[in-house]
């Protein structure tokens, strides 16, 4: 039956996630679901989720804004009686979604965590370029109403226009390692 | 004396926004007889955004570091409690994925790395209370905060998922600690309760709810401040409690310290050498009897 061929495949495609794996094991008792902090600001709360995904609706959790507003708070993950790794399921809901191109157009969390990862791949994150950037690319609006945080933080000088630099030789391996990893299959 | 590999992080960094709690951090490890040596040339651990956006390369960060460290041969110990759950996690995944373990191997072998997977990683209020323990802080003690009142707020990543020092959703270590330096640990019911997190950035409206949250708990339990054991933690309620007072008409007041701070304060550390003043909510008042 072909929704059962789709079903298989979008449950075996979140069980070679590392963490994924757990997926088969959820009993829909909920807890996870209560214990989150933004299961309301959620269009399918966690446990619903993992219906959804079990029954094969692929595109509708991965462009789903659930796993955008979730905060790896893990509150899901020690309180699920089935020993689930919510947390890690959330996580791999986004890598999928981002490598689908189904990401939920109306969260611009999928941006901010772009650009980071953009950041830590040079080896350090510099917080000022890193704000200054997703604010312009997302609302720049917001970057004009951010100007007194940033600049209270700059005064009890905690914003750096320097940002920390690794070594020449620490750079290169560095770059060497990620490349050698995105031939593997990971990068975006 | 005690040794141990340090990764700042990039927050706790000498560029970074919670450099406060760098220098408190070694500040007092030289009262308490501990040695802490960064890491020559790490990088971003990559924190939870890398994972979810690249997994693999995520694992292949935090692997590096590791592998640094593991020449060492020593714990590994950070503050920052992100970190922590990352190279706890990358540990963990590393025994427990064969598949994923080989892809690092073969990223980090690009790059004339090897990680054996025996770097054992702590956060710093892990080896203060156990390695250190509360008898040999209480000993140190010059000025005890005698009627401060302080909310012992831990967040998520320091206890869950749970890599084995206190419980993750009542932990008792700060107020234990709070207590051996002379100060009042307030009851806190959202003690372990999400900050908003990262989420400050892209959603601030959902994270400052539950930062609103917080504060509120923590001073109708009659709290004169905080105490964090995480950068983005004390970024969130401090930075952004001025916002939290705007969109909810609020007046909260209340400064944020990092535990090492208020150690510091305690064994009669000079309060710039903590950067007490580095809080954006003024510490003026409510220190006034203590520096
Ligand atoms: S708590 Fe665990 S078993 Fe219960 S619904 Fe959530 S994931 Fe499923
Ligand atoms: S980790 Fe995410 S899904 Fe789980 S409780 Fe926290 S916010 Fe909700
Ligand atoms: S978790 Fe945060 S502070 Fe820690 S290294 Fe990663 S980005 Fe930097
Ligand atoms: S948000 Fe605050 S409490 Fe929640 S995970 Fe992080 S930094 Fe920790």
């Amino acid at each position: 039956m072909a929704a059962e061929t789709k079903t298989g495949t979008f449950v075996d495609e979140i069980c070679t996630i590392p963490g994924g794996e757990s997926i088969k094991l959820c009993i829909q008792c909920g807890t996870c679901t209560a214990s989150c902090p933004n299961a309301n600001k959620m269009d399918h709360t966690p446990s619903e989720l993992i219906a959804m995904a079990r029954a094969g609706m692929k595109k509708e959790v991965l462009s789903s804004n659930a796993m955008w507003y979730c905060l790896s708070c893990y509150m899901c993950t020690v309180r699920c009686p089935r020993g689930i790794h919510q947390t890690s399921l959330m996580h791999a809901f986004e890598s999928l979604s981002i490598k689908e191109g189904l990401v939920h157009t109306k969260t611009v969390t999928p941006t901010m965590y772009r650009l980071f990862n953009h950041f830590c791949n040079l080896g350090v994150l510099p917080e000022l370029w890193f704000m200054t950037r997703f604010y312009l690319a997302t609302n720049p609006l917001r970057a004009w109403r951010m100007i007194p945080t940033a600049f209270a933080l700059l005064k009890h000088g905690r914003l750096s226009i320097r940002s920390r630099k690794l070594s020449p030789s620490g750079s290169s391996q560095l770059k060497a390692i990620l490349k050698k990893s995105e031939s593997l299959g990971g990068g975006i | 004396m005690k040794y141990y590999t340090y990764f700042p992080g990039c927050s706790c960094s000498s560029e970074g926004g919670a450099r406060a709690y760098d220098w408190s951090t070694r500040a007092v490890s030289k009262v308490l007889d501990f040695e802490l040596k960064e890491l020559y040339d790490w990088n971003c651990c990559g924190s939870t955004p890398s994972g979810s956006v690249d997994e693999l390369g995520a694992f292949c960060l935090a692997t590096r570091d590791l592998a640094l460290a593991e020449k060492a041969g020593l714990d590994m110990v950070t503050p920052c409690s992100a970190c922590y759950v990352i190279f706890n996690r990358t540990n963990e995944y590393l025994k427990q994925y064969p598949r994923l373990k080989e892809q690092v191997d073969e990223s980090l072998a690009a790059g004339e790395l090897k990680y054996n997977g025996t770097v054992r990683v702590r956060h710093t209020l892990d080896i203060i209370i156990n390695d250190i323990g509360y008898e040999a802080i209480k000993e140190k003690v010059k000025k005890p905060l005698e009627g401060l009142k302080i909310a012992p707020y831990y967040g998520c990543q320091v206890v869950r998922p749970g890599f084995g020092f206190d419980h993750p959703e009542d932990p008792q270590s700060l107020e234990k600690l709070i207590a051996s330096i002379g100060g009042e640990a307030t009851r806190f019911s959202l003690k372990t309760r999400c900050c908003g997190g990262s989420l400050i950035i892209s959603e601030e409206d959902i994270a400052l709810d539950l930062t609103h949250k917080l504060l509120e708990s923590a001073s109708s339990n009659g709290a004169d401040c905080i105490v964090t054991v995480c950068p983005l933690c004390q970024t969130n309620l401090d930075a952004y409690q001025s916002h939290v007072n705007k969109k909810f008409k609020t007046d909260y007041r209340l400064p944020v310290f990092f535990f090492t701070q208020l150690m510091g304060l305690a064994f009669g550390i000079p309060e710039n050498e903590l950067g007490i003043k580095k809080g954006i909510v003024s510490a003026k008042k409510v220190l006034a009897k203590y520096v």
